[in-house]
């Protein structure tokens, strides 16, 4: 690890891996929440044809791809929002002619295959260190523009007619979020691609779905995890040389399915030990009447000398203590994934 | 119940619809503070619309509409009306806890670069208190009932600390048990003074709530009164005319209506 240090490409490369493990993820949760986890897949290959422009012009490609970028990501949201039939054609069109365009300008340029080759699939170890630069403060700016407006964005991907009933200026958000997931896929152009950015995007957060029980604890475990996946590929791909992007992506899924497996098999064993308590239609509450216990996290009502914690739409039968839902909180929200799933 | 200088719903004459359709044409409707206005008539009566037309999710065609006394082009203070739309799943994409839904109805009221205060988190507590939800406010919304998800919903717009709460179908879909205790529910929100308009096609469920029935048919309102004269004109008719049409607006026959929308007569609402 001190010899990984001790060079000066090497620490330029883990500081763009930390600061695209934390930014794509955190973008990526409102799209998987709004249901366009392939935005960004279709806005990369629009970036390329501006890559193209910028190699054939000689002028910086980061600028170029940005341009690129976030035309289409404006493009994205007004034919969204146009909600014509034909929008998912345009956007085929839009996104297969982006990359179609990118593949020919590369073509007639000096550049190498090789560095087409960088652009698709990441090569964080042979990029300038003002490319690092200018990714660095996009990357900064992308993660506190997203952590501030975060509520907001939540809220109007949650409901977006209730948002647009109480005021809130939901074509602006939308915009905003689709621009800032054009600046995530630029910035991370060069450590994991513009073919792979939207894995980096969209597995972490569906790892997250699996641990966490909330949307605030599901973006943090997303960051979480975005950023171990991304430091340990590009150290792994140091010694085993090979491309950044993939190995950043092949471990996010191996990471994904490690926890798939776990939250499965805790599920199994919790649903053993979980004992339900005899049906009934009352509901408990504040004004049931009967007596309510705080629980750990959550409240047990004393019903006919036993306790009735509420899970999902029934409710289980607790003990005071050694009860089965006094494991810790990771497998308890395992359960509750099950119980979504079901 | 207490009167201000201006109604909180005024409509003269409107109209609402999309683009190319006309579907509420020329209502007039005053609703003042504290009461509570039950808006029934058959499906695509034009009910919806009108409520989404206050809310600026359908379009103003014609005829006068005010919200506080300020013209519905000008308004402006949009989260004085609170919305709870008719849903049937809060959030199946993520992970979303009962009290990150509720919290969203605070933001209008915030810049965006502010944070959320201990101000905004009492409220918060209090909107979850009113329908009885605090104790789960950290669970999953999509493992809620259908009933308790239409809770979170009143608790959501309650989080903005309305004038007028507009409720699209509160009770469609929710099954006897939960129908009583978001009956419940409503009924102490009436009895704190909460104004509120209903959309629904069960009368009975909140018979005890209401203070004034209001019935469309095809974009027309064809009652306006109390709900004993609503109940009065229903028992007047002659049950098992399933043949319907909207009377013209000089005669207007409230048990028409009444039979069109709730064959049941009101009753109380069951305590438990």
């Amino acid at each position: 690890m001190g010899d990984l240090l001790s060079l000066d490409f090497m620490r330029q490369a883990l500081v763009a891996a930390v600061l695209v493990g934390l930014a794509a993820p955190l973008v990526g949760a409102f799209l998987v929440q709004r249901r366009m986890s392939l935005i960004g897949d279709g806005i990369g290959h629009v970036a390329l044809a501006g890559v193209a422009v910028g190699l054939l012009t000689g002028s910086m490609p980061v600028f170029t791809a940005l341009i690129a970028a976030v035309a289409a990501a404006v493009g994205v949201e007004l034919i969204r929002m146009a909600g014509r039939t034909s929008g998912d054609i345009a956007l085929a069109v839009m996104f297969y002619g982006g990359i179609a365009l990118g593949v020919v300008l590369i073509s007639k340029s000096t550049a190498s295959s090789g560095n087409l080759t960088g652009y698709l699939f990441g090569a964080i170890l042979t990029t300038s260190r003002t490319d690092i630069v200018v990714f660095a403060v996009l990357a900064v700016v992308v993660v506190g523009v997203t952590w501030v407006l975060r509520h907001r964005f939540f809220a109007v991907a949650n409901d977006e007619e209730y948002a647009r009933a109480v005021g809130m200026p939901v074509m602006g958000y939308n915009i905003a979020l689709s621009v800032l997931t054009a600046v995530t896929v630029v910035v991370s152009m060069r450590v994991v691609g513009l073919l792979l950015i939207t894995a980096l995007m969209i597995i972490p957060n569906a790892t997250a779905q699996l641990v966490s029980r909330s949307f605030r604890s599901g973006l943090l475990w997303a960051s979480v995890i975005g950023v171990a996946s991304s430091v340990s590929g590009v150290i792994v791909s140091f010694y085993a040389e090979t491309p950044s992007g993939g190995t950043i992506v092949l471990l996010a899924i191996g990471a994904f399915l490690v926890a798939s497996v776990v939250s499965g098999l805790v599920t199994r064993a919790r649903r053993a030990a979980h004992e339900r308590a005899e049906r009934h239609e009352h509901e408990h509450g504040p004004v049931c009447g009967h007596p309510a216990i705080p629980h750990e996290d959550h409240v047990d009502y004393l019903h006919d000398g036993h306790r009735h914690a509420a899970h999902g739409d029934h409710y289980d039968e607790h003990s005071p203590h050694g009860s089965p839902h006094d494991s810790p909180d990771s497998a308890d929200a395992t359960t509750h994934s099950e119980e979504v799933s079901r | 119940m207490f009167v201000t200088d201006a109604p909180l719903i005024e409509l003269r004459s409107a109209s609402f619809g999309y683009t190319d359709r006309k579907v509420v044409d020329s209502v007039s409707l005053t609703q003042g503070a504290g009461e509570v206005i039950a808006l029934l008539g058959p499906n695509g009566s034009g009910k919806t619309t009108l409520v989404k037309g206050l809310l600026g999710l359908s379009e103003h065609l014609g005829g006068e509409v005010s919200l506080f006394g300020t013209p519905l082009a000008k308004f402006r203070d949009r989260p004085r009306i609170g919305y709870v739309p008719q849903r049937h799943s809060l959030s199946a994409s993520v992970r979303v806890t009962v009290r990150e839904i509720v919290e969203t109805g605070r933001l209008p009221l915030r810049p965006w670069w502010r944070p959320g205060s201990a101000a905004d988190a009492a409220v918060v507590d209090e909107a979850l208190d009113a329908v009885a939800l605090r104790d789960r406010e950290r669970e999953d919304v999509a493992a809620l009932s259908g009933g308790q998800q239409r809770r979170v919903l009143i608790a959501r717009a309650l989080a903005a600390q309305p004038d007028v709460l507009l409720m699209d179908e509160p009770t469609a879909g929710v099954d006897i048990a939960n129908q009583r205790i978001l009956a419940e529910v409503l009924s102490g929100l009436a009895d704190r003074g909460t104004s509120m308009l209903i959309v629904t096609h069960e009368l009975a469920a909140l018979s005890g709530v209401v203070t004034r029935i209001v019935c469309m048919n095809a974009g027309h309102v064809d009652f306006d009164g109390t709900p004993t004269a609503y109940t009065r004109g229903h028992e007047g008719h002659e049950l098992g005319d399933a043949h319907h049409h909207s009377p013209s607006a000089d005669e207007r026959r409230p048990g028409l209506a009444a039979l069109v929308t709730d064959p049941l007569p009101s009753r109380e609402v069951p305590r438990g």
